[in-house]
């Protein structure tokens, strides 16, 4: 292989990095006797996290985050939007388990409520990433050429910028003066998918320039089969595992992300509930009501944890490697 | 090799338009007036603001206003701010602070994160194994600025090991506490690649060649496992630096660092879009030049890479 | 990453009453030798007086040039510099101007009557540029000379009459003109600025009791102290460096470990909960400011036409529990129109149209028959969002009216809007006295076709009451007549005052005699340091 390939690899091992490898990758493997037919890699895959701990601790914690997401009242039946402000920075107490805030909103409800915001920006952000970056991956690593070098050097252009820099400029230039939640989501979503898409295109292209090569992909080409045909039956297939494994890490670093531009006042727009907005909120109050910060943040890390481990065994699972 | 370099670099042109272009463009969009706080609440009377409009080319058109701006990049200006003063010049001071900070942030987490990756990797399995790989797990959904403001907090505030803030003449000490949150994620990065590096040398067929042939285990780990596993670390540090060196806004803010991210900030703030460009530009280069590097670094160090 | 501090208006504050911030021990001399760090932010502009109109430039500024008034730190009354005296003539249309002999610019050169009027005319002269250039705007000739375009580089009403003397005429009779001339705009320039002003503003040259040493751009200015000053508010100290901090945040953790001297505003990690009477025991001092906070209502808007909609809401807000709970007692309820300290300020001229009553004011509103949403607008750069949070919380809880904070981004863009009359939700208005008088809050602000009424309110009545109170030969009896027109203010409500501000600040122990003016700055002439 000639060049641009070796930049890919970095940052696919950057990714690798992320989740490097877990113990139970060092367990002995039975190697199920019952299975006549050879499986394919996604039940095999299926299989073997079915087996892994930390694959069901990161599933339940997912289930909850997403039941709290879902139908927050089966949580708690305070209105996260009610502020009373004589109960302004109470400390946790049986009645508000998590306190109240400075205005005197329930603590726990908000918590609770702001799993909304936080978790619909992380997955829309995945999706529009790994649509947009995968679909720029496929077709420059599948046609190559020019339109290749066209698009890597789009790609180079907002790969280089650093990510909360970029956010900040674009966050900031697209303002608008009273966006309602639906709009300050959206342009919060589009601007993480702009800054990180070029990382999901640099796999899906190294995975494209790779399967391109092989020769039952010559033998489809031979038969006379379309573009198309080959880009969805071929090279879709073979690029999945890698998006999966990326997807369920960037998920994690999309929600911590959230938080991040939040935190700095320019992501959601105040008066939103999510933890990035609560723990920038709480930031003046950090030695006086430390709560505030505490139980976001820690429903925020948790959150972030469960997907990345999630991305972790999912990518021991698809790596035949680490079998 | 020549040749291959000589095109990556030739790459880099374009990139540098775009990127210059892509930055002037979204801040020359910053809504609202860049006059707005230069005059405190009375605001700016309409002869200022018209002088100053014309010094820095606002109201020519968008294309043109960057191609006056280009004209005088490439002859390394990088103009002056409204407030009169070279940005080039203030790049040249905060950018040393910027790196100084890299590669602090960059030797500790080469240290620390090397050595428990070399430890769990060697070793496997077992509970301090499970530890380092659940707290990386966690340092890696750790916000940075969680940690900086722990940090700062614990550390400075309540215990006073630390300087809570770098004064401007940034000396390495004070850089400590700041590079420590800002490597915390990579060292994660980088516990878990050596440890899986490590891991999967071990099975190579090289080592149990060697082991075969009766090295002595100490020989085989230092002279073929380690050597080999550390290839894909070192490059990703490369990257990392690179990263790095981009300027850590959040840290910066925190720990009131005079780097090139506090400067950079502070420009967005005041709709500063001649220090913002400029800056964004180098960062940029920089960023490429080492990546390029580390490719280039990569097939140094792995006999197996080989450039056109 | 904190927000950088909003640029407090400098605008013509004058001799307000004050309460002085804690005095040290007072007897010792300190150190003569030694340097002080104050806390400081980036200037916007070069620092050239002319056209510095920003706080941080002009906390710079000030300490390098003396013009020919000052304010007195203690009583904010303006009294003679560099003047040796002000003659007025014709009706407060001519003010003849003596200076004082002897004083020179750090570079050696004497100050004379020129430098002021070459100054002044750089100031004024449009193609120049100059942020300053409006508080000439009275002189005659102003207009010619500050056009865009213009070519008439001297104001017609300044005319040097000898080294020592100049006039200045004004276009019509203007009595407070000398209340202004304390600013750092009206500071006289050497003659080497106009020689090579790029050279000066790489080092400037003043006359003020500090001269230039070095400036780091975002970091500090070094300043030191100018011996031959001929000023008598000279400092007990050497150099200061006016340290430039990204954020409050951080400036205030050096404050408390011992890195900064003095800081003249506490940010909220260190005002919630009081920490910073813990963090610096008796080292720690505040003032009130004669800045006051109210909401204004675009009366233009048929919606909130009736008055008793704007009771209702006025009576719906707590404003002790929000001062309490929000601004930490930073704040101080205000249940009037004018300042605290300010002459002719009387207590709670609002009277019960601003008590607390959620039940009277429910009735008020059914009375009034609104329906719909409130909306509060203001500058989304400013911290203003925590009380404009709680005022809603205090409008939905107990008016059941849905309520939110729509944000500007920034205040230049909310300015615009308002002076246009394009406002669509109630909006904030801060204001700091011109003068220290009745008459600047309520002319100003509530005055038919008055320059800052952006609510649009006009009251015959009221104009009148006003004009009458201008024709009282004495101030005791003026200040009662606008008193009186105050009151009508209250009965129709186009604006709700919220509170007045106070000012916090804090030192290292190394301080000793601090004072801090009313403009909230450490007074530099008293300050004393040991070690």
């Amino acid at each position: 292989m000639s060049e641009p390939t070796i930049a890919s690899q970095v940052e696919v091992r950057h990714v690798e990095a992320i989740v490097g490898e877990s113990p139970s990758a060092e367990a002995p493997q039975q190697k199920p006797d019952k299975a006549d037919k050879p499986r394919s890699l996604w039940s095999d895959a299926w299989y073997d996290l079915r087996r892994r701990p930390l694959f069901i601790v990161a599933s339940a914690l997912i289930a909850l985050v997403l039941l709290m997401v879902l139908v927050p009242q089966l949580f708690t039946s305070a209105d996260p939007y009610y502020a009373d402000l004589a109960r302004s920075k109470q400390l946790p107490s049986a009645n508000a388990w998590f306190g109240y805030d400075v205005q005197g909103h329930d603590m726990f409800s908000r918590t609770i409520y702001a799993s909304r915001a936080s978790v619909i920006v992380g997955l829309l952000a995945t999706l529009f990433t790994v649509l947009v970056g995968g679909a720029a991956g496929m077709i420059s690593g599948f046609y190559g050429g020019l339109l290749d070098a066209v698009m890597s050097r789009i790609a180079d252009v907002f790969f280089g910028l650093p990510f909360i820099l970029g956010g900040i400029i674009i966050l900031t230039t697209f303002r608008s003066d009273s966006p309602t939640l639906a709009e300050a989501m959206l342009v919060l979503v589009g601007t993480i998918a702009m800054l990180s898409w070029p990382v999901a295109m640099r796999i899906t292209r190294s995975a494209a320039i790779t399967v391109k090569q092989q020769d039952y992909v010559k033998a489809a080409r031979a038969l006379g089969a379309s573009d198309g045909r080959i880009i969805v039956r071929h090279m879709l297939p073979n690029c999945l595992a890698p998006m999966m494994v990326y997807a369920t890490i960037a998920l994690g670093a999309f929600i911590g992300a959230e938080a991040t531009l939040s935190y700095l006042g320019i992501g959601l727009p105040p008066g939103t509930i999510s933890w990035g907005v609560m723990i920038n909120d709480a930031k003046d109050y950090i030695r006086v009501a430390p709560h505030m910060l505490i139980f976001p943040a820690a429903f925020l890390t948790t959150t972030v944890l469960a997907f990345v481990m999630l991305g972790d065994v999912v990518r021991q699972a698809l790596d035949p490697k680490l079998r | 090799m020549v040749r291959y370099i000589i095109r990556r670099l030739l790459q880099l042109i374009p990139v540098f338009f775009g990127t210059t272009f892509l930055i002037y463009y979204l801040v020359w969009r910053l809504p609202g007036d860049p006059f707005a706080a230069m005059c405190g609440d009375r605001g700016c009377p309409p002869a200022y603001v018209a002088t100053m409009r014309a010094k820095f080319n606002m109201d020519d058109p968008i294309l043109i206003q960057y191609f006056k701006y280009l004209g005088k990049l490439v002859q390394g200006d990088f103009g002056t701010t409204y407030q009169g003063l070279s940005v080039g010049k203030q790049m040249a001071m905060a950018y040393p602070t910027t790196v100084k900070l890299a590669v602090i942030a960059l030797l500790i987490e080469a240290l620390i994160g090397i050595a428990a990756g070399m430890y769990t990797g060697l070793k496997g399995g077992g509970f301090l194994d499970n530890l380092v790989l659940i707290s990386t797990l966690f340092l890696i959904s750790l916000p940075v600025f969680v940690t900086g403001f722990v940090l700062q907090i614990v550390f400075g505030f309540q215990l006073g090991i630390i300087d809570v803030t770098v004064p401007p003449s940034a000396p390495i000490g004070s850089l400590i506490a700041p590079a420590f949150a800002l490597a915390s994620l990579s060292m994660a990065y980088v516990t878990r690649l050596t440890r899986a590096s490590i891991l999967e040398n071990k099975r190579a067929d090289y080592v149990r060649t060697a082991v075969a042939k009766g090295l002595k285990p100490n020989r085989v780990v230092g002279v073929h496992l380690l050597r080999n596993s550390v290839i894909p670390v070192l490059t990703f540090l490369g990257t990392d630096l690179g990263a790095l060196m981009g300027g850590a806004i959040v840290t910066e803010g925190i720990f009131n660092i005079k780097g090139i991210g506090n400067l950079v900030y502070r420009a967005i703030f005041f709709k500063e879009s001649v220090t913002v460009v400029g800056v964004v530009t180098l960062l940029v280069v920089v960023y490429l030049l080492m990546n390029l590097l580390v490719d280039l670094l990569y097939a140094v160090l792995d006999p197996r890479i080989r450039y056109e | 990453m904190g927000k950088i501090r909003k640029v407090a208006v400098v605008a013509a504050a004058l001799s307000a009453a004050l309460v002085m911030a804690g005095c040290g021990s007072g007897t010792d001399a300190g150190n003569a030798e030694s340097k002080i760090s104050i806390w400081g932010g980036e200037p916007q502009n070069p620092l050239v007086p002319g056209n510095t109109t920003e706080a941080y430039g002009s906390k710079v500024v000030r300490s390098m040039f003396t013009g020919l008034t000052q304010y007195d730190p203690a009583t904010y009354k303006s009294k003679d510099a560099m003047a040796e005296k002000i003659d007025i003539k014709e009706g407060s249309k001519v003010f003849d101007i003596t200076i004082k002999k002897g004083w020179k610019f750090h570079d050696g050169t004497e100050v004379k009557a020129k430098n002021f009027v070459d100054a002044w005319n750089y100031t004024a002269f449009g193609p120049n540029g100059q942020g300053g250039a409006s508080f000439l705007q009275a002189v005659d000739g102003y207009d010619a000379t500050n056009a865009k375009d213009s070519t008439v580089k001297e104001l017609k009403g300044l005319k040097v009459v000898s080294d020592y003397e100049f006039t200045v005429t004004m276009a019509k009779p203007f009595a407070i003109f000398p209340q202004f001339l304390g600013y750092v705009t009206f500071s006289p320039l050497p003659d080497s600025f106009f020689k090579d002003p790029k050279a000066f503003e790489a080092k400037p040259i003043g006359n003020g009791p500090f001269k230039f040493v070095s400036r780091v751009p975002n970091a500090n200015i070094e300043l030191t102290r100018y011996d031959e000053y001929q000023g008598a508010d000279k400092p007990h100290f050497k150099d200061l460096d006016v340290k430039v901090y990204s954020s409050q945040e951080a400036a205030y953790t050096d404050l408390v470990a011992g890195n900064l001297d003095y800081m003249d505003t506490i940010p909220s990690t260190g005002l919630n909960g009081d920490k910073y009477k813990t963090d610096l025991p008796d080292r720690n001092g505040e003032i009130n400011s004669p800045i006051i906070q109210t909401l204004q209502f675009p009366t233009y808007d048929e919606r909130y036409k009736s008055p008793d909609l704007r009771k209702a809401i006025s009576k719906a807000i707590n404003r002790p529990q929000i001062t309490e709970k929000i601004f930490n007692n930073a704040r101080v309820p205000l249940y009037g129109w004018v300042g605290p300290s300010i002459s002719g300020y009387t207590d709670n001229q609002c009277g019960d149209n601003c008590k607390y009553d959620p039940a009277a004011a429910k009735q008020l509103l059914e009375k009034s028959g609104f329906k719909g949403k409130i909306e509060i607008s203001t500058n989304g750069d400013g911290g203003h969002g925590p009380w404009i949070e709680a005022v809603c919380n205090d409008i939905k809880n107990n008016l059941g009216l849905d309520c939110a904070f729509v944000p500007v981004p920034t205040f230049s863009e909310v300015l615009a809007k308002e002076k246009a009359k394009q406002m669509t939700a109630l909006f904030r208005q801060g204001w700091i006295a011109d003068y220290p008088s009745i008459e600047n809050f309520l002319r100003q602000l509530y005055e038919t076709g008055a320059g800052n009424n952006y609510s649009g309110y006009s009251n015959p009545a009221f104009d009148a009451k006003l004009k009458e109170a201008d024709q009282k030969p004495n101030e005791t009896e003026a200040n009662k007549a606008y008193q009186e027109a105050e009151k009508m203010i209250a009965n129709d409500m186009p604006s709700i005052p919220l509170w007045f501000q106070k000012t916090q600040s804090g030192w290292s122990p190394r301080l000793s005699n601090v004072r801090t003016a009313l403009w909230a700055e450490l007074d530099l002439s008293t300050v004393t340091v040991t070690g």
